[in-house]
């Protein structure tokens, strides 16, 4: 039997539309808006004003403490201005808007399509790097990669395990990166071994992926320490929590980090990302997102700069559809709904989806039959149906012991529930009073 | 361009409904409905058709005019309690009597508590247990089946199986000597043996438990407790003394076992939320019924047994939680390469 995570779970329609459509490379945009805000953690330091003239990959916002990130210019041209727009979570935060003239790249970048295999970086000097070059956990948890790499004092990582599930339905960037720049992606898992200093990874990848499986099994054969794990197809697979035990059988305890249990997570894109940053001196400026709906004319996967218009990405994929209800960054379990398609892409942005009219509203909510159903899906072991129940009430100690913080927002009791509840609404809620209690109770021992 | 809709995630369903769940219990018991028609005819047609057309006027009349809100009726859990209801009925019940049935069913064990997913107790249960304290005459006389088939109130009577035993014992009769009286195991499982509706045919029983588990409409750990349990506990004490106390075959096949552990434990708002919980109150009600068949003073005892652990069903909740996610020692094995 394949390996699977022990708890819950769901098996979604997958709908991977663009699974064949090889990565293009989307024209460059006329202005693009690059927040400096696209990573958990504080928000960047703008090193560029009005007029300033930028160069493609020239750091144009400096990471702000340890828990940050530094952003690049993603185009060559003047800065117009810095301005508010809205961004994914439908907050309005600064971003800076730069005209594109040319694609003139930074010094020392190297733009050539050779792989560069030879590893002669050390430990140290890859995590500086990776800092140096901006990058964030593309998976779309966007956690600046860097601090994942520095384990606190204490702490040993055993092995490395590299997220290439894609549980999410639609989507197929991490796929095609799998197919298309294997190579480079596993040089990106040897550069984060490296970095580590750790002697085995394991790269977990869904068994609806048999290409992505036989393709890596084979470039892998040959370097020591690195395996592939295929797993069963079933979402929240690309948990953290849930990735580690499909692969090592180890459950990391509520409220604590992966390296609990020895193990480091990171995606295969941002694997791709730290190839680039580490072998050819580009920083974070690209990446994969994927265009998709039922209704889309032109599904597909596209190369694209941080900053570009979310509807640029729609136009290269045959324009907004007639009977578009709804447009999501991200996938559908964990995605977005954005207010405007003008929304910059951002590094955490794996996807755009589209959702016609009719697949866009909820269904009426009734009350709960307690049928149980969204008890056994949750693969973190909770109670959703109580959880909303305590969360509506405002019973914040009992829903505290009941681990609501535990919560991984896979929106499985949501899709599940036969009363169409909006459980996860509540718990988000509940997880956000329960988080502020417990800070101040701490602030408030020190 | 017109609006886009803003609504946090999941922005898919999995199109699973309340509807789809009643209805698919009530497409579960059609096996063991047609085997009642089979066995008993008209009067299982007049039973079933009464109960359930009783129940539906009854939650609407309710729902509409004492609670002023929208009637429910079409979710089709009036359906699945009055089709329950028949189940539990002898196939030559009076009218009135099913009636009465019907009204305290859906007025006292559902509506009283505020509806669908409210009720403590499983509505049918609270229906046929009032009936069998306030008409215990006419709920134990059982037409016999296929030869009563074209008779409603006048159809022969005979003893259920349990009955037969649970006399034959208490007046000191060997039980070698009764299981010559009874049915033969063979058809205990098609149905051929008397009592209500819905549980002589165990294999029309066993379909229907196939299709909730396909369906995932329930989950396996309320019916394999139940009759794990019965088995067990029946099993020991056969071996111990096989000429006082029957047989686990007996007592799976014998009575409302099968349709109690498929389909009236599982009733989704008085039974708990947690497997363990699940596993905890199936094992209680697998004991409480042999028990009560072994020791109480009636043959049957299933509904007694569910009714019982209904009442647990909130204590359950409290104190058996989910398995949680990250329980498991951090590292109880050491990774091999
Ligand atoms: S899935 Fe919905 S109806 Fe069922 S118990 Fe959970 S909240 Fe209640
Ligand atoms: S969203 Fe939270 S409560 Fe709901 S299934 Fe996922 S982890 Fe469980």
């Amino acid at each position: 039997m394949l390996k699977t995570f022990s708890l819950g779970g769901i098996h979604p329609e997958e709908n991977k539309l663009s699974a064949d459509c090889e990565i293009e490379v989307l024209p460059l945009s006329p202005v693009v808006k690059v927040p400096i805000s696209q990573h958990i953690g504080a928000p960047a330091q703008a090193l560029v004003k009005k007029g300033d003239i930028v160069k493609t990959g020239q750091v144009i916002a400096k990471s702000s403490g340890f828990v940050s990130a530094n952003i690049h210019s993603p185009v060559s041209g003047t800065v117009e201005k810095l301005e508010e727009v809205i961004d994914s979570s439908g907050y309005r935060r600064t971003a800076i808007i730069i005209k594109s003239e040319g694609d003139e790249w930074e010094e020392g970048i190297d733009r050539s399509p050779e792989i560069k295999r030879e590893i002669s970086s050390g430990k140290e000097e890859i995590i500086k790097r990776i800092a140096e070059a901006g990058i964030v956990g593309l998976g779309g948890a966007t956690f600046p990669s860097h601090v994942k790499l520095s384990p606190p004092p204490g702490q040993k990582c055993e092995l490395l395990i590299i997220n290439g599930v894609e549980c999410e339905p639609y989507l197929t960037g991490d796929h095609r990166l799998m197919l298309e720049k294997g190579e480079e992606v596993l040089i990106g898992v040897q550069l984060l071994m490296k970095a580590l200093d750790v002697k085995r990874a394991i790269i977990g990848i869904e068994n609806n992926k048999p290409d992505a499986i036989k393709h890596i099994t084979n470039l892998s054969k040959d370097i020591e320490g690195i395996s592939v794990q295929p797993l069963k197809v079933q979402y929240p697979q690309g948990g953290e929590k849930q990735l580690i035990e499909a692969c090592i059988g180890r459950q990391v305890p509520s409220g604590k980090l992966p390296i609990e249990v020895g193990a480091v997570v990171h995606n295969v894109g941002t694997s791709y990302a730290i190839y680039e940053a580490i072998q050819k001196n580009k920083p974070l400026i690209e990446r994969v997102v994927t265009v998709t709906g039922k209704s889309v004319k032109k599904p597909g996967n596209y190369l694209t700069r941080i900053g570009t218009p979310v509807s640029d990405l729609i136009e290269a994929a045959g324009g907004l559809p007639e009977d578009t209800g709804k447009v999501i960054s991200g996938g559908p379990m964990m995605g977005k709904a954005l207010s405007t398609v003008d929304v910059p892409v951002a590094k955490g942005t794996s996807g755009v989806l589209i959702m016609p009219d009719e697949l866009s509203s909820r269904k009426p909510v009734q009350d709960c039959i307690r049928c149980a159903k969204c008890v056994s899906v949750c693969s973190m072991g909770l109670s959703p149906y109580l959880l909303m129940a305590l969360s509506e009430r405002a019973i914040w100690d009992s829903a505290e012991e009941e681990k609501v913080l535990d919560c991984i927002e896979c929106g499985s009791c949501s899709y599940i529930c036969p009363s169409s509840r909006p459980l996860l609404d509540y718990i988000r809620l509940g997880k956000s009073k329960v988080g502020q209690i417990v800070r101040s109770r701490t602030t408030q021992q020190q | 361009m017109e609006k886009l809709i803003v609504s946090p995630s999941p922005h898919v369903h999995s199109g699973d409904s309340v509807k789809k769940n009643m209805y698919g219990v009530i497409i579960a018991l059609l096996p063991a409905l047609a085997a009642s028609f089979w066995f008993f005819g008209l009067g299982a047609l007049i039973v079933t058709l009464t109960s359930i057309a009783a129940c539906l006027l009854f939650e609407h009349l309710i729902q509409v005019y004492l609670f002023k809100r929208p009637s429910t009726i079409s979710d089709g859990s009036a359906i699945v309690t009055g089709l329950l209801l028949a189940m539990n009925l002898p196939s030559n019940l009076p009218l009135g009597i099913i009636i009465i049935g019907a009204a305290v069913a859906i007025g006292i064990g559902k509506m009283s508590f505020g509806g669908l997913g409210q009720n403590p107790f499983n509505p049918a249960l609270v229906g046929r247990v009032f009936l069998l304290i306030s008409f215990p005459a006419q709920m134990t006389s059982w037409p016999t089946p296929i030869i009563s088939r074209t008779a409603y109130l006048d159809a022969t009577t005979g003893a259920t199986p349990l009955s037969v035993v649970k006399g034959g014992l208490i007046s000191g009769t060997p039980l070698s000597e009764l299981m010559a009286q009874i049915p033969s195991y063979k058809d205990m499982l098609i149905g051929t043996m008397g009592g209500s509706l819905g549980e002589v045919a165990a294999i029309a029983l066993l379909l229907g438990l196939a299709y909730l588990l396909i369906k995932k409409i329930i989950t396996w750990h309320i019916p394999v407790s139940v009759v794990g349990s019965v088995i067990i506990l029946a099993g020991i004490m056969h071996l111990a003394d096989p000429e006082v106390y029957p047989s686990p075959t007996f007592h799976v096949l014998s009575g409302g076992l099968l349709l109690g552990a498929f389909f009236m434990a599982t009733d989704y708002s008085s039974s708990p939320m947690a497997n363990k919980g699940m596993l905890t109150y199936g094992v209680g009600i697998g004991v409480l019924t042999v028990l009560i068949r072994t020791f109480g003073s009636y043959p049957e005892g299933v509904s007694f047994a569910i009714l019982i652990m209904n009442s647990f069903t909130p204590l359950i909740n409290k104190y058996i939680k989910p398995k949680r996610f990250g329980e498991k020692p951090a590292i109880q094995k050491a990774y091999k390469n």
